[in-house]
C-alpha cells in the first residue's frame, strides 16, 4: 500500500497539490547516500549535536561570568535550573533532589530538541519513536531497578492498594499492574505522536498554499499551528519531566 | 510492521540510500516506524543524553547552584548590614532626642534659677522698702506724739495762765496749785 | 481491486480513529475547566496545584494522542 500512497502522491504532484507530511522526519546521512548503519553521522547526529551545543550555550557559557545580577542568558539559566529544581522537590520530595539532574537532562533535552524542531528545514529529533521509547524506557527501568534497590521486594506492595477494601483489590491490583507497565508506551508515544502530529498538520497546511485561492488561509492556519506548536512543545517537554518526577516519587514513597 | 513494509518496497529496487525511502526519497509509510534507522537514532541518542549529563552534572549545575546560594548569600549579608544601619540610625535618634530633652531641661532649670534669682532679689528689695517706710512711719509717729504732747503741756500752761489772770481779774490772789488741780482735772473730764 | 477495498477500509478506519481525538479534546477542556472553577474559588490552593492539573492534561491527552497514532498507523503502515 505504501507504493500505491507514493504513486497517488506522484499523481497529486501533477495536480499543483504536493502533500509529503512524512518527508520531514526521514533520516538521512550527512555525507554521502550509503546505507545508514549505527554509527553513520546522520541528520539526527547533526541535530542533537546542535542541541548539545545550545544546552551548553545556554546553562554554560551564559553563567560563565557567575554574575551576582545576571546577564539575560544568566537569567534564562537561572530560571530553567529553578524550574526543575523546584519540580523535582514538589513532586518526589526532598529524598528526589538527588536524581535532579538525571531529571534536567531530560527535560534539557527534549525542550531544546523540540525548539529546534520548530525552525522551518530542521529536524526534530523528538518526533522518531526511537528517540522517545529510549528516554521512556530509560525513565522505567530506572525507576523500577531503584524501586527494588530502595525498598527490596516490598516495592511491590505499591500494586497492593491497601486503602481499598478487600475484595477490591486483586482488580484495582491487576489495573495497577497494567497501568504500570503502559507507563513506557504512553510515556514516549505522548512526546512523540506531540511533536509529529503537529509537524505532519504544518506540513499539510504547506502542501495547501501551493493552491493560490486558499494560500492566504493555509498561511494563517500554519502561523496559528506553529504558535500552538511553541506551546506544546514546552509543555510536552515537561509533561515528561513531571511524569519521570511522579514515577520517581513512586520508587523512593512506593506506600501510598 | 515496518518489516513488512520493508519486506513490500524490496522488489521496487531501491538505492542503498535505505529501505524507508522511495526512489524519489519520499517518506513509504511512517518514518518513525522504519526499524532500519533505529540503531543509529538510539545511539546518537545516548551518546547526547551522556554529553548532556556529563555537561549539566560537572559544570552547569554545580555552577548554577553556586550562583544562587551566593546570591541569597549576599541578599542576606545586605539584609544583615541594612538592618544594622536601621538600627543604629534608630540609636542616632533616641540620642538626639536624649540631647534635646537633656538641653530642655538645662533650659528649664536656668529659667527657674533666674526665676529664683530675680524673686530673691524682689523680696530683698521689698523688705528694704518696707523696713524703711516702717522706719520712716515710726519717725514721724514720734514727732506727732512730740508735737501732741507739746500741745497738751501748752494748752496746760495757757489754761493756768488764764485762769490765773481770770482769778486776778476778779479780785482775787490766784492760788497757783488749786489752779492746776482745776485745770487738770477740765483736761481729763 | 481487493487492495483498494483494504486501502478504503483504511481511510475510513483512519478517519474514524480521529474522531477519539475529539473525546481528548473534551477531556482535556473538562481537565482544565475544572481546574479554574476551582482555582477562582480557591486562587491562594491554585498555584501549587498546577502541575497536578498538566499531569492530568497529559492522562487525558495521550489517549487522543493514541487515537492519533492509530489513524496514521492505518495511513501509512498498514
Amino acid at each position: 500500500m505504501a507504493s500505491e500512497a507514493t504513486g497517488a502522491d506522484q499523481a497529486a504532484e501533477g495536480g499543483g497539490l504536493v502533500f509529503h507530511p512524512m518527508d520531514q522526519f526521514i533520516v538521512k546521512p550527512l555525507f554521502g547516500d550509503g546505507p545508514v548503519a549505527w554509527y553513520t553521522p546522520t541528520n539526527v547526529t547533526l541535530w542533537m549535536g546542535i542541541a548539545v551545543l545550545a544546552i551548553l550555550a545556554l546553562l554554560v557559557l551564559s553563567t560563565s561570568k557567575r554574575a551576582i545580577v545576571p546577564s539575560r542568558g544568566q537569567s534564562v539559566a537561572e530560571l530553567a535550573y529553578g524550574f526543575v529544581y523546584k519540580m523535582v522537590e514538589d513532586v518526589a520530595g526532598k529524598d528526589g533532589i538527588k536524581y535532579f539532574p538525571y531529571i534536567m537532562t531530560l527535560f534539557m533535552f527534549i525542550v531544546v530538541a523540540n525548539f529546534l524542531g520548530l525552525i522551518p528545514m530542521s529536524f526534530t529529533t523528538t518526533s522518531h519513536l526511537a528517540v522517545t521509547v529510549v528516554m521512556a524506557l530509560a525513565v522505567f527501568f530506572t525507576v523500577t531497578i531503584l524501586g527494588f534497590y530502595l525498598h527490596g521486594l516490598s516495592f511491590i506492595k505499591l500494586f497492593w492498594i491497601s486503602a481499598a477494601p478487600l475484595p477490591l483489590r486483586p482488580v484495582l491490583a491487576l489495573i495497577e499492574v497494567i497501568s504500570y507497565f503502559v507507563r513506557p508506551v504512553s510515556h514516549s508515544i505522548r512526546l512523540m505522536g506531540n511533536m509529529m502530529a503537529g509537524h505532519a498538520v504544518i506540513k499539510v497546511f504547506a502542501g495547501f498554499a501551493a493552491v493560490l485561492a486558499i494560500a492566504p488561509v493555509s498561511v494563517l492556519a500554519i502561523t496559528a499551528i506553529y504558535a500552538l506548536e511553541v506551546l506544546v512543545s514546552f509543555i510536552q517537554a515537561y509533561v515528561f519531566a513531571i511524569l519521570t518526577c511522579v514515577y520517581l516519587k513512586d520508587a523512593l514513597h512506593p506506600h501510598h | 510492521m515496518a518489516t513488512e513494509t520493508t519486506g513490500h518496497v524490496e522488489p521496487v529496487d531501491l538505492e542503498a540510500a535505505g529501505s524507508c525511502v522511495d526512489a524519489h526519497g519520499g517518506a513509504i509509510g511512517m518514518p518513525q516506524l522504519c526499524f532500519d534507522w533505529f540503531p543509529n537514532q538510539m545511539f546518537w541518542l545516548v551518546v547526547t543524553l551522556v554529553v548532556i549529563f556529563l555537561i549539566l552534572s560537572r559544570v552547569a549545575l554545580p555552577r548554577i547552584a553556586a550562583i544562587l546560594s551566593e546570591r541569597q548569600g549576599t541578599i542576606s549579608n545586605d539584609i544583615a548590614a541594612a538592618e544594622d544601619l536601621k538600627a543604629r540610625a534608630v540609636e542616632a535618634e533616641k540620642a538626639y532626642e536624649k540631647a534635646l530633652a537633656d538641653a530642655r531641661a538645662e533650659a528649664q532649670r536656668i529659667i527657674g534659677e533666674a526665676r529664683a534669682e530675680i524673686q530673691a532679689d524682689l523680696n530683698d528689695a521689698i523688705a528694704q522698702a518696707d523696713a524703711e517706710i516702717a522706719a520712716r512711719s515710726a519717725e514721724s509717729e514720734k514727732a506727732i506724739s512730740e508735737i501732741r504732747a507739746g500741745a497738751l503741756e501748752a494748752v496746760r500752761e495757757v489754761a493756768a495762765e488764764t485762769a490765773a489772770a481770770l482769778v486776778a481779774a476778779l479780785g482775787n490772789t490766784p492760788d497757783s496749785a488749786a489752779i492746776a488741780a482745776a485745770v487738770d482735772s477740765r483736761l481729763k473730764g | 481491486m481487493e487492495g483498494d477495498v483494504v486501502q478504503m477500509g483504511a481511510y475510513i478506519g483512519a478517519g474514524l480513529a480521529c474522531t477519539g481525538m475529539g473525546g481528548a479534546a473534551v477531556g482535556v477542556g473538562h481537565v482544565v475547566g475544572n481546574f479554574l472553577s476551582g482555582a477562582l474559588r480557591n486562587p491562594s490552593a491554585a498555584g501549587g496545584q498546577t502541575a497536578t492539573m498538566f499531569i492530568g492534561i497529559a492522562f487525558s491527552e495521550a489517549l487522543g494522542i493514541f487515537s492519533f497514532l492509530v489513524a496514521l498507523l492505518l495511513m501509512f503502515a498498514v
